[in-house]
Protein backbone atom coordinates (compact mmCIF):
# COMPACT_ATOMS: atom_id res chain seq x y z
CA UNK A 1 0.00 0.00 0.00
CA UNK A 2 2.86 2.09 0.79
CA UNK A 3 3.85 1.83 -2.96
CA UNK A 4 5.08 5.19 -4.58
CA UNK A 5 2.76 3.77 -7.80
CA UNK A 6 -0.16 4.01 -4.95
CA UNK A 7 0.92 7.16 -2.73
CA UNK A 8 2.13 9.62 -5.98
CA UNK A 9 -1.09 9.82 -7.34
CA UNK A 10 -2.86 9.51 -4.16
CA UNK A 11 -0.45 13.30 -3.41
CA UNK A 12 -1.12 14.50 -6.47
CA UNK A 13 -4.80 14.29 -5.71
CA UNK A 14 -4.59 15.72 -1.89
CA UNK A 15 -2.70 18.45 -3.66
CA UNK A 16 -5.65 19.39 -6.25
CA UNK A 17 -8.13 19.21 -3.40
CA UNK A 18 -5.19 21.46 -1.17
CA UNK A 19 -5.74 24.06 -3.85
CA UNK A 20 -9.58 24.60 -3.42
CA UNK A 21 -9.01 24.12 0.41
CA UNK A 22 -6.54 27.28 0.25
CA UNK A 23 -8.55 29.31 -1.89
CA UNK A 24 -11.19 28.89 0.53
CA UNK A 25 -8.70 29.50 3.49
CA UNK A 26 -7.48 32.79 1.80
CA UNK A 27 -10.83 34.43 1.85
CA UNK A 28 -10.74 33.26 5.56
CA UNK A 29 -7.80 34.45 6.50
CA UNK A 30 -8.65 38.20 4.48
CA UNK A 31 -11.38 38.55 6.72
CA UNK A 32 -9.63 37.40 9.56
CA UNK A 33 -6.16 39.61 9.19
CA UNK A 34 -8.84 42.66 8.49
CA UNK A 35 -11.69 42.57 10.88
CA UNK A 36 -10.17 40.14 13.26
CA UNK A 37 -13.05 37.50 13.48
CA UNK A 38 -13.38 34.30 11.56
CA UNK A 39 -16.23 34.38 9.59
CA UNK A 40 -18.36 31.84 10.67
CA UNK A 41 -20.95 32.54 7.23
CA UNK A 42 -17.92 31.25 5.33
CA UNK A 43 -19.14 27.87 4.74
CA UNK A 44 -22.46 29.20 4.08
CA UNK A 45 -21.09 31.35 1.19
CA UNK A 46 -19.35 29.04 -0.08
CA UNK A 47 -22.88 26.89 -0.53
CA UNK A 48 -24.54 29.89 -1.84
CA UNK A 49 -21.83 30.16 -4.42
CA UNK A 50 -21.91 26.31 -5.43
CA UNK A 51 -25.98 26.62 -5.49
CA UNK A 52 -25.06 29.59 -7.79
CA UNK A 53 -22.95 27.69 -10.49
CA UNK A 54 -25.11 24.94 -10.36
CA UNK A 55 -28.29 27.00 -11.77
CA UNK A 56 -26.28 28.92 -13.70
CA UNK A 57 -24.74 25.33 -15.23
CA UNK A 58 -28.64 24.03 -15.57
CA UNK A 59 -29.18 27.20 -17.42
CA UNK A 60 -26.41 26.32 -20.05
CA UNK A 61 -23.53 28.03 -18.82
CA UNK A 62 -20.01 26.01 -18.06
CA UNK A 63 -19.15 25.72 -14.58
CA UNK A 64 -15.70 27.67 -15.27
CA UNK A 65 -17.29 30.99 -17.58
CA UNK A 66 -19.64 30.82 -14.31
CA UNK A 67 -16.50 32.35 -12.51
CA UNK A 68 -17.12 35.83 -14.44
CA UNK A 69 -20.58 35.81 -13.25
CA UNK A 70 -20.23 34.34 -9.82
CA UNK A 71 -16.81 35.90 -8.54
CA UNK A 72 -18.64 39.57 -8.82
CA UNK A 73 -21.76 37.70 -7.37
CA UNK A 74 -20.15 36.68 -4.22
CA UNK A 75 -17.97 40.12 -4.45
CA UNK A 76 -20.92 41.93 -4.26
CA UNK A 77 -22.75 39.90 -1.37
CA UNK A 78 -19.94 39.99 0.88
CA UNK A 79 -19.68 43.53 0.67
CA UNK A 80 -23.26 44.20 1.39
CA UNK A 81 -23.34 41.66 3.97
CA UNK A 82 -20.54 43.39 5.81
CA UNK A 83 -21.81 46.98 5.06
CA UNK A 84 -25.80 46.93 5.68
CA UNK A 85 -25.65 43.68 8.27
CA UNK A 86 -22.67 42.67 10.04
CA UNK A 87 -20.87 46.06 10.45
CA UNK A 88 -24.33 47.84 11.33
CA UNK A 89 -25.02 45.30 13.96
CA UNK A 90 -21.53 44.83 15.50
CA UNK A 91 -21.45 48.51 17.25
CA UNK A 92 -17.86 48.22 16.45
CA UNK A 93 -17.68 45.28 19.23
CA UNK A 94 -15.61 42.24 17.95
CA UNK A 95 -17.54 39.68 19.68
CA UNK A 96 -20.81 40.83 18.25
CA UNK A 97 -19.50 40.74 14.41
CA UNK A 98 -18.82 36.64 15.78
CA UNK A 99 -22.15 36.28 16.56
CA UNK A 100 -23.64 37.97 13.61
CA UNK A 101 -21.80 35.70 11.17
CA UNK A 102 -22.76 32.77 12.71
CA UNK A 103 -26.52 33.57 12.77
CA UNK A 104 -26.11 34.73 9.03
CA UNK A 105 -24.98 31.33 8.59
CA UNK A 106 -27.84 29.74 9.76
CA UNK A 107 -30.02 32.13 8.10
CA UNK A 108 -28.81 30.96 5.05
CA UNK A 109 -28.27 27.29 5.32
CA UNK A 110 -31.95 27.14 6.23
CA UNK A 111 -33.21 29.58 3.76
CA UNK A 112 -31.03 26.69 1.54
CA UNK A 113 -32.89 24.03 2.65
CA UNK A 114 -36.45 26.04 2.50
CA UNK A 115 -35.75 26.77 -1.21
CA UNK A 116 -33.67 23.37 -2.72
CA UNK A 117 -34.41 20.85 -0.32
CA UNK A 118 -32.15 19.03 1.45
CA UNK A 119 -31.20 17.12 -1.61
CA UNK A 120 -27.61 16.13 -2.77
CA UNK A 121 -27.40 17.18 -6.12
CA UNK A 122 -24.23 17.06 -8.91
CA UNK A 123 -23.64 18.53 -12.81
CA UNK A 124 -22.65 16.59 -15.28
CA UNK A 125 -20.83 18.03 -17.79
CA UNK A 126 -18.49 16.54 -20.82
CA UNK A 127 -15.14 16.57 -19.37
CA UNK A 128 -16.19 15.47 -15.55
CA UNK A 129 -14.41 11.95 -16.19
CA UNK A 130 -11.73 13.27 -18.99
CA UNK A 131 -7.64 11.97 -17.32
CA UNK A 132 -5.04 14.00 -17.48
CA UNK A 133 -1.86 11.94 -17.48
CA UNK A 134 0.81 13.70 -15.95
CA UNK A 135 3.57 10.80 -16.52
CA UNK A 136 3.25 9.48 -12.61
CA UNK A 137 -0.50 9.63 -12.47
CA UNK A 138 -3.87 10.19 -13.89
CA UNK A 139 -5.17 12.70 -12.64
CA UNK A 140 -9.41 13.89 -13.72
CA UNK A 141 -9.05 17.22 -16.03
CA UNK A 142 -11.28 19.09 -13.54
CA UNK A 143 -8.87 18.79 -10.90
CA UNK A 144 -5.80 19.87 -13.18
CA UNK A 145 -7.86 22.81 -13.83
CA UNK A 146 -8.71 23.54 -10.12
CA UNK A 147 -5.01 23.39 -9.17
CA UNK A 148 -4.18 25.64 -11.65
CA UNK A 149 -6.98 28.27 -11.55
CA UNK A 150 -6.29 28.55 -7.88
CA UNK A 151 -2.80 29.01 -7.85
CA UNK A 152 -3.40 31.16 -10.29
CA UNK A 153 -5.74 33.25 -8.05
CA UNK A 154 -3.85 33.26 -5.32
CA UNK A 155 -1.48 35.08 -7.24
CA UNK A 156 -3.90 37.68 -8.02
CA UNK A 157 -4.53 38.03 -4.91
CA UNK A 158 -1.37 38.68 -3.54
CA UNK A 159 -0.34 41.32 -6.08
CA UNK A 160 -3.86 42.97 -5.07
CA UNK A 161 -3.19 43.10 -1.78
CA UNK A 162 0.93 43.12 -2.07
CA UNK A 163 1.03 45.99 -4.91
CA UNK A 164 -2.42 48.20 -5.17
CA UNK A 165 -3.72 51.19 -2.86
CA UNK A 166 -6.64 49.18 -1.90
CA UNK A 167 -4.18 46.85 -0.83
CA UNK A 168 -2.18 48.82 0.89
CA UNK A 169 -5.24 50.61 2.81
CA UNK A 170 -6.50 46.80 3.64
CA UNK A 171 -3.28 45.92 5.15
CA UNK A 172 -3.17 49.47 7.05
CA UNK A 173 -6.42 48.49 8.55
CA UNK A 174 -5.61 45.38 9.24
CA UNK A 175 -2.86 46.61 11.84
CA UNK A 176 -3.82 50.38 12.95
CA UNK A 177 -7.72 51.50 12.60
CA UNK A 178 -7.46 54.99 13.95
CA UNK A 179 -4.16 55.55 12.05
CA UNK A 180 -5.94 55.00 8.67
CA UNK A 181 -8.90 57.16 9.66
CA UNK A 182 -6.17 59.70 9.98
CA UNK A 183 -4.65 59.29 7.02
CA UNK A 184 -8.46 59.25 5.23
CA UNK A 185 -8.90 56.16 4.89
CA UNK A 186 -12.76 54.86 4.54
CA UNK A 187 -12.49 51.92 7.23
CA UNK A 188 -15.89 51.04 6.85
CA UNK A 189 -15.28 50.85 2.85
CA UNK A 190 -12.27 49.10 3.53
CA UNK A 191 -14.44 46.30 5.91
CA UNK A 192 -16.52 45.53 3.06
CA UNK A 193 -13.93 45.50 0.52
CA UNK A 194 -11.88 43.03 2.54
CA UNK A 195 -15.37 40.89 3.13
CA UNK A 196 -16.19 40.82 -0.30
CA UNK A 197 -12.74 40.26 -1.58
CA UNK A 198 -12.56 37.78 1.28
CA UNK A 199 -16.33 35.96 -0.16
CA UNK A 200 -15.48 36.66 -4.04
CA UNK A 201 -12.83 33.88 -3.09
CA UNK A 202 -15.41 31.25 -2.38
CA UNK A 203 -17.10 32.05 -5.32
CA UNK A 204 -14.48 30.85 -7.71
CA UNK A 205 -13.41 28.13 -5.52
CA UNK A 206 -17.08 27.17 -5.94
CA UNK A 207 -17.27 27.10 -9.60
CA UNK A 208 -13.86 24.89 -9.35
CA UNK A 209 -15.43 22.89 -7.10
CA UNK A 210 -18.28 22.36 -8.58
CA UNK A 211 -17.64 19.92 -11.63
CA UNK A 212 -15.52 17.39 -9.38
CA UNK A 213 -17.73 17.92 -6.39
CA UNK A 214 -21.22 18.01 -4.79
CA UNK A 215 -23.78 20.66 -4.06
CA UNK A 216 -26.44 20.42 -0.88
CA UNK A 217 -27.23 23.04 1.75
CA UNK A 218 -24.71 21.83 4.54
CA UNK A 219 -21.98 21.44 1.91
CA UNK A 220 -20.22 24.45 3.68
CA UNK A 221 -19.20 21.88 6.84
CA UNK A 222 -16.98 20.16 4.84
CA UNK A 223 -14.56 23.28 4.19
CA UNK A 224 -15.32 25.62 6.70
CA UNK A 225 -13.74 23.37 9.36
CA UNK A 226 -10.58 22.18 7.10
CA UNK A 227 -10.60 25.90 6.25
CA UNK A 228 -10.47 26.65 10.32
CA UNK A 229 -7.48 24.13 10.30
CA UNK A 230 -5.78 25.68 7.38
CA UNK A 231 -5.29 29.30 8.45
CA UNK A 232 -4.42 28.01 11.99
CA UNK A 233 -2.18 25.49 10.35
CA UNK A 234 -0.88 28.21 8.26
CA UNK A 235 -0.42 31.30 10.66
CA UNK A 236 -3.64 33.08 11.03
CA UNK A 237 -3.94 36.21 9.03
CA UNK A 238 -1.07 34.90 6.84
CA UNK A 239 -1.32 34.70 3.38
CA UNK A 240 1.71 32.47 2.24
CA UNK A 241 0.36 30.60 5.12
CA UNK A 242 -2.76 29.77 4.13
CA UNK A 243 -1.56 28.57 0.64
CA UNK A 244 0.88 26.04 1.93
CA UNK A 245 -1.16 25.25 4.85
CA UNK A 246 -4.15 24.53 1.85
CA UNK A 247 -2.03 22.48 0.22
CA UNK A 248 -0.16 20.43 2.98
CA UNK A 249 -3.92 20.03 3.88
CA UNK A 250 -5.09 18.28 0.81
CA UNK A 251 -2.62 15.96 0.91
CA UNK A 252 -2.82 14.62 4.52
CA UNK A 253 -6.26 14.22 3.93
CA UNK A 254 -5.65 12.30 0.56
CA UNK A 255 -2.69 9.92 2.14
CA UNK A 256 -4.99 9.45 5.40
CA UNK A 257 -8.00 8.54 3.14
CA UNK A 258 -5.42 6.03 1.14
CA UNK A 259 -4.13 4.87 4.88
CA UNK A 260 -7.14 4.60 7.26
CA UNK A 261 -9.84 4.05 4.58
CA UNK A 262 -11.93 7.00 3.25
CA UNK A 263 -14.72 8.25 6.23
CA UNK A 264 -11.00 8.50 8.13
CA UNK A 265 -9.30 10.94 6.02
CA UNK A 266 -9.65 13.60 7.65
CA UNK A 267 -9.08 12.44 11.12
CA UNK A 268 -5.18 13.44 10.02
CA UNK A 269 -6.43 17.01 9.63
CA UNK A 270 -7.58 17.36 12.74
CA UNK A 271 -4.49 15.12 13.94
CA UNK A 272 -2.66 18.18 12.52
CA UNK A 273 -4.79 21.24 13.58
CA UNK A 274 -4.40 19.43 17.43
CA UNK A 275 -0.98 19.34 17.05
CA UNK A 276 0.01 22.93 15.62
CA UNK A 277 -2.05 24.22 18.85
CA UNK A 278 0.08 22.25 21.18
CA UNK A 279 3.73 23.25 19.55
CA UNK A 280 3.43 26.03 17.53
CA UNK A 281 0.07 28.52 18.26
CA UNK A 282 0.96 30.84 16.20
CA UNK A 283 0.84 28.56 13.29
CA UNK A 284 3.91 28.08 10.36
CA UNK A 285 4.10 31.01 9.19
CA UNK A 286 2.10 33.28 11.97
CA UNK A 287 4.02 36.06 13.98
CA UNK A 288 4.93 34.37 17.60
CA UNK A 289 2.63 35.73 19.65
CA UNK A 290 3.83 38.73 21.38
CA UNK B 1 -17.92 90.13 10.23
CA UNK B 2 -14.29 89.14 11.69
CA UNK B 3 -11.76 87.80 9.47
CA UNK B 4 -12.42 84.06 8.90
CA UNK B 5 -10.44 82.13 11.24
CA UNK B 6 -8.11 78.79 9.86
CA UNK B 7 -9.94 76.81 13.19
CA UNK B 8 -12.42 78.01 14.94
CA UNK B 9 -13.85 75.70 17.91
CA UNK B 10 -17.05 76.65 19.50
CA UNK B 11 -19.08 75.78 22.83
CA UNK B 12 -17.32 71.91 21.53
CA UNK B 13 -18.76 69.08 24.11
CA UNK B 14 -18.04 66.07 24.15
CA UNK B 15 -17.43 62.44 25.72
CA UNK B 16 -17.14 58.85 26.01
CA UNK B 17 -20.99 56.56 26.19
CA UNK B 18 -22.18 59.60 27.56
CA UNK B 19 -19.44 60.15 29.93
CA UNK B 20 -18.64 64.17 29.17
CA UNK B 21 -14.78 65.19 29.23
CA UNK B 22 -15.20 68.41 27.71
CA UNK B 23 -17.15 70.96 29.00
CA UNK B 24 -17.69 73.60 26.15
CA UNK B 25 -14.24 74.54 24.70
CA UNK B 26 -13.33 77.47 22.71
CA UNK B 27 -10.05 77.66 20.97
CA UNK B 28 -8.62 79.30 17.77
CA UNK B 29 -5.80 79.32 15.33
CA UNK B 30 -5.05 81.59 12.56
CA UNK B 31 -3.41 81.00 9.51
CA UNK B 32 0.41 80.37 9.98
CA UNK B 33 0.11 80.36 13.76
CA UNK B 34 1.51 78.02 16.35
CA UNK B 35 -0.66 77.81 18.61
CA UNK B 36 0.09 75.09 21.66
CA UNK B 37 -2.82 73.38 24.11
CA UNK B 38 -1.33 72.72 27.29
CA UNK B 39 -2.59 70.41 30.14
CA UNK B 40 -1.97 67.72 32.32
CA UNK B 41 -2.76 63.87 31.42
CA UNK B 42 -6.42 63.76 31.21
CA UNK B 43 -7.06 67.01 31.14
CA UNK B 44 -9.46 66.21 27.65
CA UNK B 45 -6.33 67.38 25.26
CA UNK B 46 -6.66 64.07 22.83
CA UNK B 47 -10.51 64.07 23.29
CA UNK B 48 -10.52 67.22 21.39
CA UNK B 49 -8.24 66.15 18.76
CA UNK B 50 -10.13 63.18 18.21
CA UNK B 51 -13.33 65.13 18.29
CA UNK B 52 -11.46 67.34 15.69
CA UNK B 53 -10.33 65.05 13.59
CA UNK B 54 -13.81 63.29 13.60
CA UNK B 55 -12.72 60.13 14.83
CA UNK B 56 -15.53 60.88 17.47
CA UNK B 57 -18.94 62.88 17.16
CA UNK B 58 -18.99 66.10 19.58
CA UNK B 59 -22.27 66.23 21.75
CA UNK B 60 -22.64 69.72 21.53
CA UNK B 61 -20.70 72.90 19.89
CA UNK B 62 -19.31 73.86 16.85
CA UNK B 63 -16.13 73.18 14.58
CA UNK B 64 -15.76 75.78 11.57
CA UNK B 65 -12.84 75.12 9.35
CA UNK B 66 -11.58 77.90 6.74
CA UNK B 67 -14.97 79.52 7.55
CA UNK B 68 -17.02 75.83 6.88
CA UNK B 69 -19.12 73.55 9.49
CA UNK B 70 -16.75 70.26 9.98
CA UNK B 71 -18.73 69.19 13.32
CA UNK B 72 -19.16 65.30 13.34
CA UNK B 73 -18.16 65.47 9.93
CA UNK B 74 -16.58 61.70 8.73
CA UNK B 75 -12.67 61.64 9.65
CA UNK B 76 -11.68 61.76 5.71
CA UNK B 77 -13.55 64.57 4.88
CA UNK B 78 -12.23 66.42 7.40
CA UNK B 79 -8.41 65.21 6.05
CA UNK B 80 -9.41 66.01 2.69
CA UNK B 81 -10.27 69.76 4.08
CA UNK B 82 -6.28 69.47 5.12
CA UNK B 83 -7.12 69.08 8.96
CA UNK B 84 -4.33 66.45 9.31
CA UNK B 85 -4.19 65.16 12.97
CA UNK B 86 -0.32 63.30 14.08
CA UNK B 87 -1.48 61.18 17.57
CA UNK B 88 -0.41 60.90 20.13
CA UNK B 89 1.30 57.13 19.75
CA UNK B 90 2.25 57.55 16.70
CA UNK B 91 -0.11 55.24 15.05
CA UNK B 92 2.04 54.46 11.91
CA UNK B 93 1.57 51.29 10.39
CA UNK B 94 4.21 48.75 11.74
CA UNK B 95 3.42 46.08 9.31
CA UNK B 96 3.97 48.28 6.37
CA UNK B 97 6.90 49.80 4.82
CA UNK B 98 8.40 53.48 5.38
CA UNK B 99 7.35 54.40 2.06
CA UNK B 100 3.71 52.48 1.75
CA UNK B 101 3.37 54.65 5.07
CA UNK B 102 4.32 57.77 3.60
CA UNK B 103 2.56 56.99 0.33
CA UNK B 104 -0.90 56.18 2.56
CA UNK B 105 -0.30 59.60 4.19
CA UNK B 106 -1.58 60.96 0.83
CA UNK B 107 -3.87 58.28 0.79
CA UNK B 108 -7.25 61.31 0.25
CA UNK B 109 -5.76 64.29 -0.50
CA UNK B 110 -2.66 65.64 -2.68
CA UNK B 111 -2.65 62.14 -4.27
CA UNK B 112 -1.43 63.92 -7.67
CA UNK B 113 1.60 65.82 -5.83
CA UNK B 114 2.84 62.02 -4.06
CA UNK B 115 6.39 61.71 -5.85
CA UNK B 116 7.18 65.26 -4.85
CA UNK B 117 5.78 65.05 -1.33
CA UNK B 118 8.08 62.19 -1.32
CA UNK B 119 11.04 63.88 -1.61
CA UNK B 120 10.27 66.86 0.37
CA UNK B 121 9.46 64.41 3.52
CA UNK B 122 12.37 62.77 2.69
CA UNK B 123 14.80 65.99 2.63
CA UNK B 124 13.13 66.84 5.86
CA UNK B 125 13.78 63.79 7.40
CA UNK B 126 17.33 62.33 6.01
CA UNK B 127 16.51 59.55 8.09
CA UNK B 128 13.45 58.24 6.56
CA UNK B 129 14.97 58.28 3.34
CA UNK B 130 17.56 56.07 3.94
CA UNK B 131 14.92 53.48 5.06
CA UNK B 132 12.07 53.23 2.80
CA UNK B 133 12.10 49.47 2.19
CA UNK B 134 11.83 49.01 5.84
CA UNK B 135 9.08 47.64 7.84
CA UNK B 136 7.93 50.93 10.05
CA UNK B 137 7.67 48.98 13.02
CA UNK B 138 10.97 47.81 12.93
CA UNK B 139 12.00 51.56 13.15
CA UNK B 140 13.28 53.43 16.76
CA UNK B 141 10.59 55.29 18.56
CA UNK B 142 12.07 58.72 17.50
CA UNK B 143 12.23 57.50 13.80
CA UNK B 144 8.67 56.45 14.39
CA UNK B 145 7.99 59.82 15.33
CA UNK B 146 9.62 61.46 12.07
CA UNK B 147 7.38 58.65 9.99
CA UNK B 148 4.28 60.11 11.78
CA UNK B 149 5.14 63.59 11.13
CA UNK B 150 6.06 62.58 7.39
CA UNK B 151 2.95 60.74 6.98
CA UNK B 152 1.25 63.62 8.01
CA UNK B 153 2.64 65.75 5.74
CA UNK B 154 2.13 64.24 2.65
CA UNK B 155 -1.29 65.24 2.78
CA UNK B 156 0.15 68.79 2.19
CA UNK B 157 -2.15 70.15 5.79
CA UNK B 158 -3.57 73.03 5.25
CA UNK B 159 -3.62 72.73 10.10
CA UNK B 160 -1.44 70.09 11.25
CA UNK B 161 -1.98 69.16 14.72
CA UNK B 162 0.38 67.51 16.69
CA UNK B 163 -0.23 65.22 19.44
CA UNK B 164 2.38 64.56 22.12
CA UNK B 165 5.33 64.86 19.17
CA UNK B 166 7.80 64.93 22.32
CA UNK B 167 6.69 62.28 23.91
CA UNK B 168 8.78 58.93 24.86
CA UNK B 169 11.74 60.99 23.28
CA UNK B 170 15.16 61.38 24.68
CA UNK B 171 15.87 64.91 25.38
CA UNK B 172 18.24 65.49 22.22
CA UNK B 173 15.63 64.22 20.32
CA UNK B 174 13.00 66.61 21.45
CA UNK B 175 15.26 69.53 21.14
CA UNK B 176 15.60 68.12 17.40
CA UNK B 177 11.57 67.93 17.30
CA UNK B 178 11.10 71.49 18.47
CA UNK B 179 13.51 72.58 16.43
CA UNK B 180 11.55 71.11 12.97
CA UNK B 181 8.25 72.22 14.55
CA UNK B 182 9.80 75.81 14.26
CA UNK B 183 10.79 75.01 10.59
CA UNK B 184 7.94 73.81 9.48
CA UNK B 185 6.34 77.22 10.87
CA UNK B 186 8.83 79.13 9.30
CA UNK B 187 7.76 77.62 6.19
CA UNK B 188 4.36 79.06 6.81
CA UNK B 189 2.61 75.76 7.65
CA UNK B 190 0.00 76.58 10.90
CA UNK B 191 0.35 74.42 13.65
CA UNK B 192 -1.68 73.22 17.20
CA UNK B 193 1.14 71.66 19.07
CA UNK B 194 -0.42 69.72 21.80
CA UNK B 195 1.92 69.73 24.37
CA UNK B 196 2.91 68.46 28.30
CA UNK B 197 6.70 70.34 27.64
CA UNK B 198 5.48 73.41 28.55
CA UNK B 199 8.81 75.53 28.59
CA UNK B 200 9.38 74.70 25.30
CA UNK B 201 5.83 74.51 24.06
CA UNK B 202 5.53 78.37 25.23
CA UNK B 203 9.05 79.48 23.70
CA UNK B 204 7.84 78.60 20.07
CA UNK B 205 4.13 79.23 19.72
CA UNK B 206 3.13 82.76 19.45
CA UNK B 207 -0.59 81.91 21.94
CA UNK B 208 -1.63 79.11 23.91
CA UNK B 209 -4.45 77.26 25.68
CA UNK B 210 -4.49 75.43 29.24
CA UNK B 211 -6.99 72.97 29.25
CA UNK B 212 -7.67 71.76 33.14
CA UNK B 213 -10.58 68.98 33.27
CA UNK B 214 -12.60 69.51 29.86
CA UNK B 215 -12.33 74.01 30.29
CA UNK B 216 -10.07 76.34 29.09
CA UNK B 217 -8.64 77.44 32.11
CA UNK B 218 -5.88 80.04 30.60
CA UNK B 219 -5.24 82.07 27.78
CA UNK B 220 -3.72 84.55 25.66
CA UNK B 221 -0.15 85.23 23.80
CA UNK B 222 2.62 82.74 25.04
CA UNK B 223 4.69 85.80 26.50
CA UNK B 224 1.81 86.38 28.98
CA UNK B 225 0.96 82.86 29.70
CA UNK B 226 4.60 82.50 30.72
CA UNK B 227 4.53 84.84 33.15
CA UNK B 228 0.76 84.02 34.62
CA UNK B 229 1.53 82.96 38.03
CA UNK B 230 -1.22 80.52 38.20
CA UNK B 231 0.48 78.67 35.20
CA UNK B 232 4.27 79.28 36.69
CA UNK B 233 3.09 77.77 40.21
CA UNK B 234 0.90 74.99 38.72
CA UNK B 235 3.27 73.66 35.61
CA UNK B 236 6.51 74.85 35.83
CA UNK B 237 6.23 74.62 40.14
CA UNK B 238 8.14 77.77 40.53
Amino acid sequence: MLDPIILLPAAINGLTMGAVYALVALGLTLIYGVLHIINFAHGSLLMVGLYGAFFLHRAGLDPYLALVVMVPALFFTGYALQWSVIGKASHGSDQNILLVTLGASIVIENLALYFFSADTRTIDTPYSFEMIDLGVALVPLPRVIAFAAALVLAAVLWFLIARTDLGRAIRAVAKERQGARLVGIDVDHIFAMSFGIGTACLGAAACLLLPMFYVSPHVGHVFVLVAFTVVVLGGMGSFSGALIGGLLIGVTESLGGLLLGESLGQMGIFLIFIATLMFRPSGLFGSRLS
Amino acid sequence: MSVVRLLDVRGLRAGYDGVPVLHGVDLQVDAGEIVTLLGSNGAGKSTLNNNLSGLFQPSAGQVLFEGEDITGAPSMGIVARGLVQVPEGRRIFPNLTVLENLELGSYRRARGHCSRNLECVTAIFPRLGERLPQAAGTLSGGEQQMLAIGRGLMAEPRLLILDEPSLGLSPLLVEEMFALIRRLHEEGLALLLVEQNVVQSLELAQRGYVLENGRIVLSGTAASLREDPALRRAYLGV
